[in-house]
């Protein structure tokens, strides 16, 4: 035991002696967070929509004033001929333009129909997509609103009145969260670990310390603990952050949260430690942890795009990283609100993914230098 | 008693055989030295013998223990100070020493007086990083680091590679000490110089012993005649001594060549006359004894392989 313990103080040593690391390390969480929090968004957020009114009559002033009432859109230019649009595509001083058609009025309420035009950017499809189905939202409601005045019979028309559960105002926080409690967990215990296992083979220290009588589970777990103690502290302000300056409400279980992060920050480390039982270098564990690890959950977990809407292929690939269902039980507990017998599924694969991962590594650890 | 015994040992990586049928035995307090080159297979050998790698043949025992089966008793009584400086270089020098003194399961305490005279020259450094101190500095710490749980075997890989000449007559002498104390001390060095301090030498070329004997007795046994050469032009002077009839081996050493001749067809005489015809000036030949690295090149060239 005794052992042990001075292995995890030389381990907190190193560590802690080597400041410019321990900076990033404790950083990064925050910075990334507040990042993806503020810069990168895909929230829906002061969008400016231009009118182009060929009809100029009293329910296209209603429809615009609706949309000027909405806190999320505004109206920034009127604009009067066909040309122009591109114009002010190009002069960034629009999002959206949206067109009346000659004799609105009069044609909505003669033949019951007359259109409107939606034009958007396409360069950023996703943001478009969702100004689009924004403004449509609000056509349509001003259609209801019509249609209630109206006292005519007959005139039936089904609105379909999209919800946006959990995430009304479709904030991207809410998404990225979760995602940058994997990364983060993911890069501290996979990566790090595995580079500071590694570097002992490189600086030559593991041939003394497997000429020597410790076990090799001592020096393994030894290498775990410090790393495991600075992903407790940045969970708490990963968590801290996004409650009191992202506003993304912990609805569930705090407990059940952090029972499930701790047992995914585990799992992290053991993969860290598989990942040190195969590299020799420094340089080729940062590869295989990045490469292997980092990337396929920036991508594959869900964090920046839906997994339902990846290839089926790269849907079962995403199945074997432990980030993608830590990603969706922390979804599920955090904004859903669910209990932790919710995501029992979810909780079971981590578990029996840490339980195989520290078996392996144990197995592979080398008790030679070949 | 004999410590370490090696029976044919063979190991080879790929296409290169590393060792080839080594054998060897050291008695208990011996200072045993293997002197070669770079590449000769030394540190192949070391981490044989310290059970970090597998012989592909052959078998080999540290106190009766097998360094294959027995593995685990091995490294509870071996002390072992690889090639390169294996220390934590951000950790302190005492940091160092209480961390390998903890997981050999004792104190500095216990085992002060055996390091006591190498570990107090660098004890006034003791709040400073290993990183920090000089070669010599940090020899004498890695050894204090691998003799703190008194080690009934030493094995030293190249300890005095890059360590300045002052500390490495300290470090012999320090070596010289332990031994008094009963510990069998393996060590590995490619300077010649330093052979004379064992009490037996291995001569190691290829992955293959040439000679095991007393350093003394391998210069007793030196069969040829030496002469130092010296002249002004010395470069000339290494191709046209290889020229001369009669001259049978010849190799620059520092400000000297060193030249094995044929006494019956060359004569001190005959030399400095043939080399005056060939335009040398300032000509001094000397006979001299042979020094291990004679031997060696000697050795090492009537096997043909240089």
């Amino acid at each position: 035991m005794k052992q042990f313990l001075a292995f995890v103080i030389k381990e907190f040593h190193h560590i802690l002696r080597d400041r410019r690391t321990i900076l990033i390390l404790l950083i990064m969480p925050i910075i990334q967070i507040i990042l993806f929090g503020f810069a990168v968004t895909t929230e829906v957020k002061n969008v400016r929509v231009s009118i182009l009114d060929h009809s100029k009559d009293d329910i296209t002033q209603n429809i615009i004033q609706q949309i000027n009432a909405n806190e999320y859109l505004s109206i920034s230019e009127n604009i009067y001929t066909t040309d122009e649009i591109d114009e002010i595509f190009r002069k960034n001083k629009t999002d959206l333009v949206l067109v009346f058609s000659d004799h609105f009025d009069n044609d909505l309420r003669h033949s019951g129909q007359a259109s409107v035009q939606i034009i958007a950017d396409g360069t950023d499809p996703n943001m478009a997509t969702m100004y689009v189905t924004y403004l449509t939202n609000i056509l349509l409601s001003a259609q209801q609103s019509l249609n209630s005045g109206e006292t005519l019979s007959g005139k039936f028309s089904i609105q379909p009145v999209v919800k946006l559960l959990y995430n009304p105002r479709m904030k991207g926080a809410y998404n990225f969260v979760p995602g940058v409690m994997g990364l983060i967990f993911t890069l501290i215990c996979a990566m790090m670990t595995s580079i500071s296992i590694v570097r002992e083979k490189e600086t030559g220290t593991m041939e003394i310390l497997l000429v020597s009588p410790v076990k090799p589970i001592f020096i393994i777990f030894a290498k775990m603990i410090p790393y495991f103690a600075l992903s407790c502290i940045n969970l708490t302000s990963i968590l801290l952050l996004s409650v009191y300056v992202l506003d993304v409400p912990i609805t569930g279980n705090v407990f059940s949260l952090i029972f499930i992060s701790l047992l995914f920050i585990i799992v992290s480390l053991s993969l860290g430690l598989l990942i040190s039982t195969v590299t020799q270098t420094q340089v080729a564990a940062m590869l295989v942890s990045g490469m292997v690890l980092i990337m396929p959950i920036m991508v594959l977990s869900g964090m920046m795009f839906p997994i339902e809407s990846m290839p089926h292929i790269l849907q079962t690939i995403s199945c074997i990283l432990p980030a993608r269902w830590y990603i969706i039980s922390i979804k599920k507990i955090m904004i859903e609100g669910l209990s932790i017998f919710m995501v029992w599924k979810e909780v079971c694969i981590l578990f029996s993914m840490g339980i195989f991962l520290i078996i392996i590594s144990l197995k592979k650890f080398n008790n030679r230098l070949e | 008693m004999q410590t370490i015994v090696v029976k044919n040992i063979n190991k080879s990586y790929e296409e290169a055989k590393a060792l080839n049928n080594i054998s060897f035995s050291v008695e208990k307090g011996e200072l045993f030295g293997i002197i070669g080159p770079d590449g000769a297979g030394k540190t192949t050998l070391f981490r044989i013998l310290t059970t970090l790698i597998l012989p592909d043949t052959g078998t080999a025992t540290i106190e009766g223990l097998d360094v294959v089966k027995d593995y685990k008793k091995i490294r509870t009584q071996v002390g072992y100070m690889p090639g390169k400086f294996s220390l934590y270089q951000d950790l302190t020098v005492e940091e160092n020493l209480q961390f390998f003194a903890t997981v050999f399961h004792t104190t500095i305490k216990n085992n002060y007086n055996l390091i006591k005279d190498i570990y107090s020259q660098i004890e006034p450094f003791k709040t400073r990083k290993a990183g920090k101190l000089s070669g010599g500095m940090k020899q004498k710490l890695a050894l204090s680091c691998a003799l703190i749980h008194k080690p009934k075997v030493l094995f030293l890989d190249e300890p005095t590679t890059g360590v300045d000449p002052v500390s490495r007559k300290e470090f012999w002498e320090m070596l010289r000490n332990l031994r008094k104390q009963g510990i069998t001390i393996l060590v590995s060095t490619p300077y010649m110089d330093e052979a004379t301090l064992c009490d037996r030498i291995a001569l190691i070329q290829n992955g293959e012993f040439m000679k095991i004997e007393p350093p003394q007795n391998i210069i007793n046994n030196f069969p040829e005649t030496l002469w130092a050469v010296k002249a002004e032009h010395m470069s000339a002077l290494l191709s046209d001594l290889r020229n001369c009839i009669g001259v049978k081996s010849c190799f620059a050493f520092g400000e000297v060549h060193h030249i094995t001749v044929d006494t019956e067809i060359l004569s001190l005489e005959s030399l400095i006359t043939f080399l005056q015809k060939k335009g040398h000036t300032g000509i001094h030949v000397n006979p001299i004894n042979p020094t291990i690295e004679d031997c060696y090149m000697q050795l090492s060239s009537s096997k043909g392989n240089l």
